[in-house]
């Protein structure tokens, strides 16, 4: 009877968290990759594990760490490279390494408890609390929301921000906003992928996406939906064959994303013959 | 006639650099200046302060209340601005030009996108409405960001070196529509040195720290009609020049 409700509960949040989390990094995941802000966002999930050993030492919660970590590297990229005139990609490295190194000192140093570093390094879904799952809706909510009612506003302003910045003055505004949200939403799918491997669950799907769609709206359906397969997919599979779930979840959704070229590829070809 | 801008005295900087300086300038209605100059002698910065991008140091800028009022100032920048491998439709890139109005939030009206399909079919766009930008060439890419650039009915249009990324085969089109517009809105192109430019333009601003305008009575079109071509080198006449006889 105990074991079949802690089933329940294992399958009821592994299927939440993988619709939470399919959303979240299907939004954040199209624009990071239509705006080439993926070595930015690996440098923000990196930085982050800084916050996760302080939350560790100092006895917070450690997401809660890690989403001050995110977002003050964020914005910390973005005024190193505007202010200092350092240059972007260094200054990516920089704040990379650090939260890394950051991370490994206070986990260290922390006194009598060693936290199992793997399932923040790899993800995993035992250590996903209830608090976890319902901080992903939330920030589906917040997402779809925000995509929703500013989706043209973000679509022209990661277009052509010099464009957009002759009409209007809520540029900066709306790009620190939109960083911010990816640095969280990054953050807090950190449980289920892991530092290591959370960022391929934002970048993979809209690159299946884009193999046959070039529409913005469209990227955003499909990497939900490709998300969702590759998570739903990863975990049934890391369940039966008893794997890490994040590694199973992106190598997953790789070989969705090859599979999908593939068959486009193919048809192509057959297009192209029969003319 | 009465003028769109009028700049009195300004001087502006760019990096702590002084690069336009005691600019006095008018734009009027229905105008088309060629503005020419050297790289770095202050012609983008010229259409900065026009666009209230920059801030000028001395002296001031005076708009006409139709410029000030909305939707006024149409602007084609010079091509590497825009990510042309950025995934967002023809569609897309000529209804952001409406982002003037809105400022925050972007919905687009039935009006506006039946607006955009008039400037598509204007455009000979037609069938290319969902194409991303990807599968244009470069003058069809052209014409789309000169789509999002009119479609808010500006009275001045500002083009920033369209010349860099117009094929050949699409020069003289490109042209032929700017005279077009021309009767709906004044035309400040800026062109990086003294060189290739349209015989449409009806008068020079050369910009070299200093702006020297070139009124349209040193030109006269029937000689440059002449040479059966539309584009045309400009010169100030103290520089040494050969013209080819035609080939025929």
């Amino acid at each position: 009877m105990e074991g079949s409700i802690l089933q329940y509960d294992f399958i009821v949040k592994g299927l939440l968290g993988a619709v939470f989390a399919s959303i979240t990094a299907g939004l954040a995941g199209t624009y990071i990759v239509s705006k080439r802000m993926v070595f930015l966002s690996g440098g923000i999930t990196h930085a982050s594990f800084g916050g996760i050993g302080i939350g560790y030492f100092f006895g917070f919660n450690p997401v809660l760490g890690a989403a001050i970590f995110g977002i003050l590297s964020a914005l910390g990229v973005e005024y190193l490279s505007v202010r200092q005139k350092i240059r972007e990609d260094s200054a990516i490295g920089i704040l990379w390494a650090f939260g890394m190194a950051t991370g490994i000192i206070f986990i260290f140093l922390t006194p009598g408890y060693s936290p199992n570093l793997m399932s923040y390094l790899f993800g995993s879904i035992l250590t996903v609390t209830n608090a976890d799952i319902i901080a992903l809706g939330i920030m589906s909510l917040v997402l779809i929301l925000y995509f929703g009612i500013f989706y043209r506003t973000i679509l022209y302003i990661s277009f052509d921000e010099s464009f957009a910045r002759t009409y209007s003055s809520y540029v900066n505004i709306f790009k620190y906003v939109t960083t911010a949200l990816v640095a969280l939403t990054i953050v807090l799918n950190i449980r289920m992928a892991g530092v290591v491997l959370v960022l391929s669950l934002l970048t993979i799907p809209p690159n299946i996406a884009m193999i046959f769609t070039r529409v913005y709206f469209k990227i955003i359906v499909w990497s939900v939906v490709a998300g969702f397969i590759g998570t739903a997919a990863g975990y049934v599979i890391s369940y039966f064959a008893g794997i890490p779930v994040g590694a199973t979840i992106i190598f997953t959704l790789v070989i969705i994303w090859v599979l999908v070229r593939l068959i486009f590829q193919m048809l192509k070809y057959i297009q192209k013959d029969k003319r | 006639m009465s003028y769109l801008l009028e700049m009195n005295s300004l001087s502006a900087s760019y990096d702590n650099n002084v690069v336009l300086e005691d600019v006095n300038f008018t734009v009027s209605e229905n105008d088309f200046i060629g503005v020419i100059g050297p790289n770095g002698g202050g012609k983008t910065t010229l259409l900065k302060v026009i666009l209230g991008l920059i801030e000028p140091v001395n002296g001031k800028i005076i708009f006409n209340n139709d410029l000030i009022n909305g939707n006024s100032i149409g602007y084609l920048p010079q091509i590497s601005t825009g990510d042309a491998n950025y995934p967002v439709t023809v569609t897309d890139v000529i209804l952001s030009g409406m982002m003037i109005r809105k400022k925050i939030i972007s919905r687009m009206s039935a009006v506006d996108k039946k607006k955009a399909h008039e400037i598509i079919s204007e455009l000979g766009l037609s069938g290319m409405e969902n194409s991303s930008l990807t599968e244009l060439s470069g003058g069809q890419l052209q014409r789309v960001f000169l789509g999002r650039a009119i479609i808010g009915n500006p009275k001045l249009l500002l083009l920033d070196e369209p010349g860099n990324f117009v094929d050949s085969t699409f020069e003289n089109d490109f042209y032929e529509k700017l005279k077009e517009l021309n009767n709906r809105m004044a035309i400040l192109m800026v062109s990086h040195d003294i060189g290739m430019i349209s015989a449409h333009v009806k008068s020079y601003a050369c910009v070299n720290r200093k702006l020297h305008y070139h009124p349209s009575s040193e030109i006269s079109n029937e000689q440059l009609l002449a040479y059966g071509c539309p584009i045309q080198l400009i010169t100030h006449g103290e520089v040494p020049h050969t013209v080819l006889k035609s080939h025929s």
